[in-house]
């Protein structure tokens, strides 16, 4: 057989291996070596509680892993982001399907989501510590609401980007609402909204500190206060890499669903 | 004509409505045809001349603005679900789900009308290998050629063994060698499976080749000729259909042949 329509060749294969680098290999290894050798030679020439060294920054870290009260802390801010991601991926579904379907909807709904982009994370978090009693809701609140717009613009774009001549074609074999759903729905919307959490992870976890700064007892942004109250750069920064692992952690395991997922695809954009 | 109605258009009209609100655009006039049982038709028509509607009209995705189809003695739009794996389309484009692998989209049709996976994936497999793609069973769309896409929408619209086919322009976005040999399978399996089917085409040659029975639509769709085709046709005769053909689609007046059996109530 010749060589199929859509068949990559050797030459966009070799083009999809250097486009495939963008998974954790050695050349991150030796970026964040670098950061850290920078910072270590820093440390030499500035105040230590301005700079701490590396490997005190290390021990702090592992300190952190290796107490249950800093474990606990860990995963309760991480419970928090995921939580409130999730809650905002299902309003924003919700919000976003009806508006797929109905310009009048839509014409309701955009403007209030766009003034909803205009509040800042922390204006929430007063907000929420007016209106509302328990930590976890307020926090809870928070998230939904500085993440909403995003889920929702994203489902929304990836519904509308659904080509007309499948949902024809499927259509024309008659499915039930839920059959439509599974076999041509939901696979058309999966990219977007892998790409909604993939991005929406990386505020959360930015928004879900401010939120624990004022009033949480435990987490993430409940430590991070308490450094800052004395004065402690090492400890800081041994938090924050806590939440930047934790981000990683998932962004890791959303592109492992995504790579299985979208395997159907991986010829296509390597060629591209 | 001995063959029960399958289909039925009576005064058929669809307009559509213009985004910008402007007058609505009639895409089909006043179109009356029958069609029986098991009859093959070709439909002929330059592009833009509401072919494709009256395909959305039969199967049910469009409403007549006026007029009434009925097919099978049911209201395709009305009883949208009863048609339920008894109307089969071939698309013009393959219109292959690209996170399906071949044998899942064969399978499409079948899994919509719950038939067991095992069972589903059987048959798609052996209309797979019907059609000269065995081995390509669990192929991604993107890693299969354009005629090799084709088949397997073929496929797909086979497997669901439907009474009625549906077939526009299948062969139209291949190229000239692809396109005769897949045409040529592809009038075999009709006459295999015994469907009624209806043929939209540009090419006067391939309406030729396949229809029983030819309708050609002027703009708005309606019928400006119409014949049908006797087995053992001499050539002579067959040149003079083409050039009726040519005439009413270079824009001539509307012809009928008085030497076909014309089964057309059009008004």
């Amino acid at each position: 057989m010749t060589l199929a329509q859509g068949e990559p060749s050797d030459r966009a294969r070799r083009a999809g291996n250097r486009f495939a680098v963008t998974g954790f290999r050695y050349e991150g290894f030796v970026a964040l070596a670098g950061l850290a050798i920078v910072w270590e030679i820093v440390s030499f020439f500035v105040p230590h509680f301005l700079f701490p060294s590396v490997p005190e920054i290390a021990e702090r870290l592992l300190a952190i892993f290796t107490s249950w009260r800093s474990i606990a802390d860990a995963l309760a801010t991480s419970a928090r982001i995921l939580a409130g991601l999730g809650g905002a991926f299902l309003l924003g579904t919700i919000l976003a399907m009806p508006m797929a379907r109905s310009a009048t909807f839509a014409r309701y709904t955009y403007p209030l989501l766009n003034f909803n982009q205009g509040i800042p994370a922390l204006s929430w978090v007063v907000i929420a510590i007016i209106w509302f009693r328990g930590i976890e809701f307020r926090i809870f609140f928070i998230m939904v609401m500085t993440t909403l717009p995003a889920f929702t613009f994203q489902v929304l774009d990836a519904y509308r980007a659904m080509s007309k001549d499948l949902f024809e074609m499927t259509l024309s074999f008659r499915p039930t609402r839920l059959d439509l759903f599974r076999t041509l729905i939901w696979p058309t919307v999966l990219p977007g909204i892998l790409t909604a959490w993939k991005v929406n992870l990386g505020n959360a976890s930015r928004v879900v500190v401010v939120a624990e700064l004022v009033g949480a007892t435990g987490g993430v942004g409940y430590e991070l206060l308490q450094q800052q109250q004395i004065f402690d750069m090492g400890g800081a920064v041994a938090w924050t890499l806590v939440l930047v692992i934790f981000v990683l952690v998932v962004q890791g395991v959303i592109t492992l669903i995504e790579t299985r997922a979208l395997r159907y695809r991986a010829f296509a954009e390597h060629a591209l | 004509m001995s063959a029960p109605a399958e289909i039925l258009f009576e005064h058929v009209s669809k307009a559509f409505s213009r985004a910008d609100g402007g007058a609505a655009f009639e895409a089909v006039h006043e179109l009356s045809f029958t069609i029986g049982r098991g009859e093959l038709v070709a439909i002929l028509g330059k592009t833009g001349c509401g072919k494709s509607t009256t395909f959305n009209l039969i199967s049910g995705l469009l409403r007549p603005s006026a007029g009434r189809v009925v097919v099978q003695g049911h209201d395709p739009f009305a009883d949208f679900a009863w048609f339920r794996g008894k109307i089969g389309i071939i698309f013009q484009n393959d219109r292959l789900m690209p996170w399906r692998t071949a044998i899942e989209n064969v399978a499409l049709s079948l899994e919509l009308n719950k038939m067991p996976q095992k069972e589903r994936l059987a048959i798609a497999a052996s209309w797979l290998a019907r059609l000269g793609l065995s081995g390509h069973e669990h192929d991604y769309p993107h890693a299969l050629s354009g005629g090799m896409r084709q088949r397997v929408s073929i496929a797909r619209a086979f497997a669901g063994k439907p009474d009625i086919l549906l077939c526009d322009e299948p062969f139209s976005a291949l190229d000239e060698h692809t396109g005769n040999a897949l045409r040529e399978e592809f009038c075999e399996l009709l006459r295999q499976t015994g469907a009624t089917s209806i043929f939209i085409t540009h090419s006067i040659e391939e309406a030729l080749e396949l229809g029983e029975r030819l309708m050609v639509f002027e703009r708005p769709a309606r019928i400006a000729y119409e014949t049908t085709l006797r087995a053992g046709m001499s050539e002579q005769e067959r040149d003079g259909v083409r050039g009726r053909i040519r005439e009413v689609l270079s824009g001539g007046t509307a012809a009928s042949d008085a030497g076909a059996k014309n089964s057309a109530v059009n008004s």
